[in-house]
């Protein structure tokens, strides 16, 4: 579970990214944020990987504090959560596979776990025959769906997702959000961010609105 | 614990690996590192050899007290057994002047010269060996000899050891001077070395780091790597030492000969070897450390 009590965020030079936001997301939810760029919604999912701290409220993952969270217990929040980045962060020295093995080489899985849980979640995403590839052959979409294997090769219990469908078309974006669903109807917490309404609104769930910093409210078709 | 060692085998094989994708680049560090460990490192053999020249107790530094001839035969002994009880003294031994001239009879060619002598010129002589050898205790004792009853004279002996051993007091002196130096210049270019590595190799760090990544995980490679900068500076600095010594080991051998004496500069013993290679090691160690521990700071958000 995650919960947010007034929560904000300044950065240094003074710009407020979010203002007493406070909201909570139960175990298994699927929750859109929503706003225009610069609303808060990247530095909100930063909030929760404990990537930014908060200036002033408090962040709670699963009855932890992180926004106090020491610096050497940040790598275990992050492992229990699954990071899709705004501009993915993929690995282009080496493959596909490689680039899923990444989170494996540090939770410490024996060897053949490690490859077997790598090609299961290739799999999941459909890039299980693109394996030996490099991240630069993969279309958009590809590359995308190969950000969201390595979030979830861990088994994560939350997945947070920043702007998944920017840039892609479509028929890409529908397919990217119909692997978040997938994984969220298999208990799953999912946080996307997007400023793609009219693609949310195709899901009926519970969205969050962002604007400057503030929560406008929360609408979807629940 | 089998988890552990595979992190490390893991590390370490990372490690290498970054080592020899720039095999060039390592090459010229090795070299690099090497020439600032030889310096010191072969500074330290010739002192260690030189200093097992100046402590041979054939030339240890000792004291003669040559007794007055006109002296009572009993003053040489009554002065031995005294010195024998002075904590000072390690080792009194008395030539009394009859043995002397019968030693110098002995003497190839000098029988004839004894026998012209009629009456005996030696004095009775006490030699004294003292424990330890500081100068100040050494020039003391010949001081205090000097009036004692009986004594002629009493003589510091072996000067130039003392003074090769005020040299060398001097050069070992300097040597850790410039050891200190080149130990914080090694430092400083496993830290550059490092601080290079790791820049090529940002992203990966950068995203390790926010997927879950402990900063002991990313360091990990980095300090094998230091490591082995290290290690690889020690083999050229024992190659740069060992030819060094047996370059001056031919010319030695010849000098040496001519003053009867087998003395060579031996090369480093196993055991400083490998007390060399763990300096060594350990200081490009600690440059790593330094290096990757600072960026994992500049890339924490605040």
């Amino acid at each position: 579970m995650i919960s947010f009590s007034a929560v904000s965020k300044r950065f240094p030079g003074g710009k407020d990214a979010l203002r007493g936001v406070s909201f909570a997301v139960e175990d298994g939810e699927l929750l859109f944020i929503t706003g225009h760029s610069g609303a808060g919604k990247s530095t909100l999912l930063k909030l929760i990987a404990a990537i930014e701290r908060p200036s002033s409220g408090s962040v709670l993952v699963n009855g932890q504090n992180v926004g106090a969270l020491k610096r050497a217990a940040i790598p275990y929040l992050r492992r229990n959560l699954g990071l899709v980045f705004q501009d993915q962060k993929l690995l282009y020295d080496r493959s596909v596979y490689d680039n899923v093995m990444l989170p494996l080489a540090f939770s410490d899985h024996p060897p053949r776990e490690a490859a077997r849980r790598a090609r299961a979640a290739l799999d999941k995403v459909g890039l299980l025959e693109r394996e030996r590839a490099n991240p630069i052959q993969l279309s958009g979409g590809e590359q995308q769906r190969l950000a969201i294997a390595r979030a979830v090769v861990n088994r994560p219990s939350i997945l947070l997702a920043d702007e998944p469908t920017a840039n892609l078309d479509v028929d890409s974006a529908g397919h990217i959000l119909d692997i978040f669903v997938a994984f969220n109807r298999v208990g799953v917490s999912v946080l996307v961010a997007t400023h793609d309404l009219a693609l949310v609104e195709r899901y009926g769930t519970r969205v969050l609105r962002l604007a400057e910093g503030r929560l406008l409210g929360e609408g979807g078709g629940g | 614990m089998r988890s552990w060692l595979r992190q490390h085998r893991l590390a370490l094989a990372a490690a290498i690996r970054k080592w020899r994708a720039q095999r060039a680049a390592a090459l010229l560090n090795a070299l690099a590192l090497g020439v600032a460990l030889a310096l010191p490192a072969g500074g330290y053999a010739v002192l260690e050899a030189l200093d097992r020249l100046s402590t041979r107790s054939a030339i240890d530094p000792q004291l003669s007290v040559f007794m007055r001839t006109d002296a009572e035969p009993e003053a040489a002994r009554q002065l031995a057994a005294r010195l024998r009880g002075d904590a000072r003294i390690h080792r009194v031994r008395l030539i009394t002047r009859e043995e002397a001239l019968a030693a110098l009879r002995g003497t190839s060619g000098l029988a004839d010269v004894v026998a012209a002598l009629g009456s005996n010129p030696l004095p009775d002589t006490l030699v004294l060996t003292v424990a330890g050898s500081s100068d100040g205790v050494l020039d003391q004792l010949a001081e205090e000899l000097g009036r004692a009853p009986g004594v002629a004279l009493a003589q510091v002996d072996a000067l130039w050891a003392r003074r090769l051993a005020a040299l060398e007091r001097v050069g070992r002196l300097a040597l850790a001077l410039l050891a200190a130096i080149l130990a914080v210049g090694l430092v400083a270019i496993a830290f550059n070395t490092i601080r290079l590595q790791i820049l090529t190799q940002r992203d990966e760090i950068e995203v390790s780091k926010l997927i879950g990544a402990t900063d002991g995980f990313i360091q990990r490679p980095f300090l094998y790597l230091g490591l082995l900068q290290g290690l690889s500076g020690v083999l050229v600095a024992l190659a740069l030492v060992g030819a060094g010594l047996t370059l001056m080991n031919t010319e030695i051998v010849g000098l040496a000969r001519s003053y009867g004496s087998e003395f060579r500069l031996p090369f480093f013993s196993s055991g400083e070897a490998v007390a060399l290679a763990l300096i060594a090691g350990g200081l490009g160690w600690l440059g790593a450390y330094m290096s990757v521990s600072r960026y994992l700071r500049e890339i924490e958000p605040k």
